[in-house]
């Protein structure tokens, strides 16, 4: 009985948010108009080889040819379909956004969790390092790891999850930081459950909301720094379509093929707007300060 | 910055690769690969290695470019950092130009479609890819119109408008999601200073709503602001680095995505140093400001 009862405490906030989250997301159309787009993108990029009209690679005699009823978006220098290439690059896109996000909260998480519940030293060594990646621009920290590790997708999503990495490790710690001290960490202490249940059953259940709200924001600067990386040649593969790829090749013939500047970027900024909607909505219905991400 | 320097030394030695390979790019045999290990000092200890870097950086020797004509990479930098800088600084006066009067509209209207309107404004800011950006503006006042050139710098010495014809589209494309978070944070912290006891004061005073927001609500208001916009630096430089390879502006930017392109370390090395000093040096101007702004504030 006393075991249910001291489990209740640990958990004081987490249902009242999923309440507020409820209620709160559910008259808030502008993160409402969010979900749906990005559904749509979802959707788009799961089902992309089903609904790309043509090979994404697939050149043609039909160069820079304008939007047209065959090729809705138009055609590249060397006769590719925008529409597929653009369709195809979501996946890419969305991809790079969520995994790159997920290893910097895996990673980021850890470190800040096991720096603010033990503090001294092991605080002290984690805190000095997420203090000096803080010195550096993110976007920077990618184009450098990428300059080391070299292109391609894999070292792309680490080096961007790599510089996102102390966000989150900067928000878990200080909310450990605070919770710590709460009752119903003593109360787990007092039952004698391990360091590691307490730091992630206990406590970062609800450090949750200031870090989902993080992981928005961060899914969208990821999924910019990804077009960025590949607009200047340091993505994934130059034959695999990413809209930032698009774009850097579509570059040089925008004075006669407008199209070519214009559609890859509009679905970034589509996605990208999509996510900071929701990302906004989410901040609303937990009730995060901006001072806490 | 010390720790910056160093971080930025080790880096690059202590990730898995193989530098010396990927310079040669597969190119020449083991005698050039020894040649170039002897050149850049990488046949001796790290430690030693570091020591040699560490002191000739503090004197400002950043060694040599192994790539073209092999220029000093401070050579290379210094004649970037003026274009970098011009740009960073056009680009922070087009953003607090655009987002004070957005921020300060935003929050004394609230929930009226200028409000909603400086909101979407801000969202789209924020979404907006910088390069797009600046490829739409190409398309629209250099391909189309003709009016500013697409490519290229020109130093001040031809002539302030030589110099800003240049700058102004890179500028907008940079501080345009600049000023989207500038005018939200005002936005925010105006709507919470007006809830304040010294506005109802003001208020009651008699003062012109003008007066009241601008003497009163505005200043107090931007001590968050400023620490919003040290954060946000972060995206004038990233903005700066992407921008100026669109529009070809050799600045500490375009010099770094070209080191990276030619696998010269050196100039990599060098170039994400001097960003990160401006980046760091920046952040260290806002700390500065806040007593300016808010005396109760105070460095001992």
């Amino acid at each position: 009985m006393a075991e249910i009862i001291l489990e209740d405490l640990a958990q004081p906030d987490a249902i009242v948010r999923k309440s507020r989250l409820r209620a709160v997301f559910g008259r808030d159309r502008k993160a409402q108009v969010g979900l749906v787009i990005l559904a749509l993108f979802v959707l788009t990029a799961l089902l992309a080889p089903f609904i790309a009209p043509l090979d994404p690679n697939e050149m043609s005699l039909n160069m820079m040819s304008q939007p047209s009823a065959n090729n809705w978006l138009g055609t590249d220098d060397l006769g590719r379909d925008l529409l597929s290439r653009v369709i195809w690059g979501t996946q890419i896109s969305l991809l790079v956004g969520v995994s790159t996000v997920a290893l910097a909260l895996v990673a980021g998480v850890a470190l800040g969790v096991v720096a603010g519940y033990y503090g001294g030293w092991i605080d002290n060594i984690i805190m000095r390092y997420i203090d000096l990646q803080w010195a550096f621009p993110n976007f920077i920290i990618a184009v450098y790891l990428v300059a080391v590790f070299g292109t391609g997708l894999l070292n792309v999503i680490v080096a961007i999850a790599l510089a996102f990495l102390d966000d989150f490790a900067r928000i878990a710690r200080s909310m450990v930081l605070t919770l710590k001290e709460e009752q119903f960490v003593d109360a787990a202490r007092v039952q004698g459950f391990s360091d590691a249940r307490i730091m992630f059953y206990h406590i970062l259940p609800n450090a949750l909301a200031p870090l989902i709200v993080q992981a928005t924001v961060s899914v969208s600067y990821a999924i910019l720094g990804e077009a960025s990386l590949s607009f200047l040649g340091l993505g994934v593969n130059p034959n695999t379509p990413t809209w930032g790829l698009i774009l850097a090749d579509g570059r040089s013939f925008i004075s006669q093929a407008w199209w070519l500047g214009f559609y890859p970027g509009l679905a970034i900024m589509l996605v990208v707007l999509a996510i900071n909607f929701v990302g906004d909505g989410l901040r609303d219905a937990l009730d995060v300060r901006e001072s806490e991400i | 910055m010390l720790a910056v320097a160093t971080l930025v030394f080790f880096m690059i030695r202590l990730v898995p690769g193989d530098p010396i390979a990927a310079m040669l790019a597969d190119s020449g045999g083991p005698e050039a690969r020894e040649a170039m290990i002897r050149r850049l000092g990488l046949d001796q200890p790290v430690i030693v290695q570091f020591w040699k870097w560490f002191t000739s950086m503090l004197q400002g020797d950043l060694g040599a470019s192994i790539y073209g004509n092999n220029q000093p990479v401070k050579t290379i930098l210094l004649e970037a950092l003026p274009r970098t800088m011009s740009l960073a600084f056009l680009s922070f006066m087009i953003a607090l130009i655009i987002a004070v009067p957005a921020g300060i509209l935003s929050a004394t209207r609230k929930n009226t479609p200028t409000d909603t309107a400086v909101s979407l404004f801000a969202f789209l800011g924020l979404s907006m890819p910088d390069f797009w950006l600046a490829i739409l503006l190409i398309i629209v006042f250099s391909a189309n119109l003709q009016w500013l050139p697409a490519i290229g710098y020109a130093p001040m010495s031809e002539g302030i408008w030589e110099w800003l014809k240049h700058l102004i589209l890179p500028s907008i494309a940079i501080g345009t999601g600049f000023s989207a978070i500038i005018a939200r944070m005002i936005r925010s912290s105006m709507l919470e200073v007006m809830q304040a006891d010294y506005m109802r004061t003001a208020a009651s005073k008699g003062l012109p709503i003008r007066v009241q927001m601008l003497r009163h609500a505005f200043p107090n208001a931007l001590v968050p602001v400023v620490t919003v916009i040290g954060i946000a630096f972060a995206l004038l430089i990233s903005g700066a680095v992407v921008v100026e390879n669109v529009f070809a502006i050799k600045g500490l930017g375009r010099v770094l995505i070209q080191g990276i392109q030619n696998r010269d370390y050196p100039v990599v090395q060098g170039a994400v140093l001097v960003v990160s000093a401006f980046f760091v040096l920046s952040n260290l101007l806002v700390d500065l400001l806040y007593a300016v702004i808010d005396p109760r504030i105070r460095y001992s």
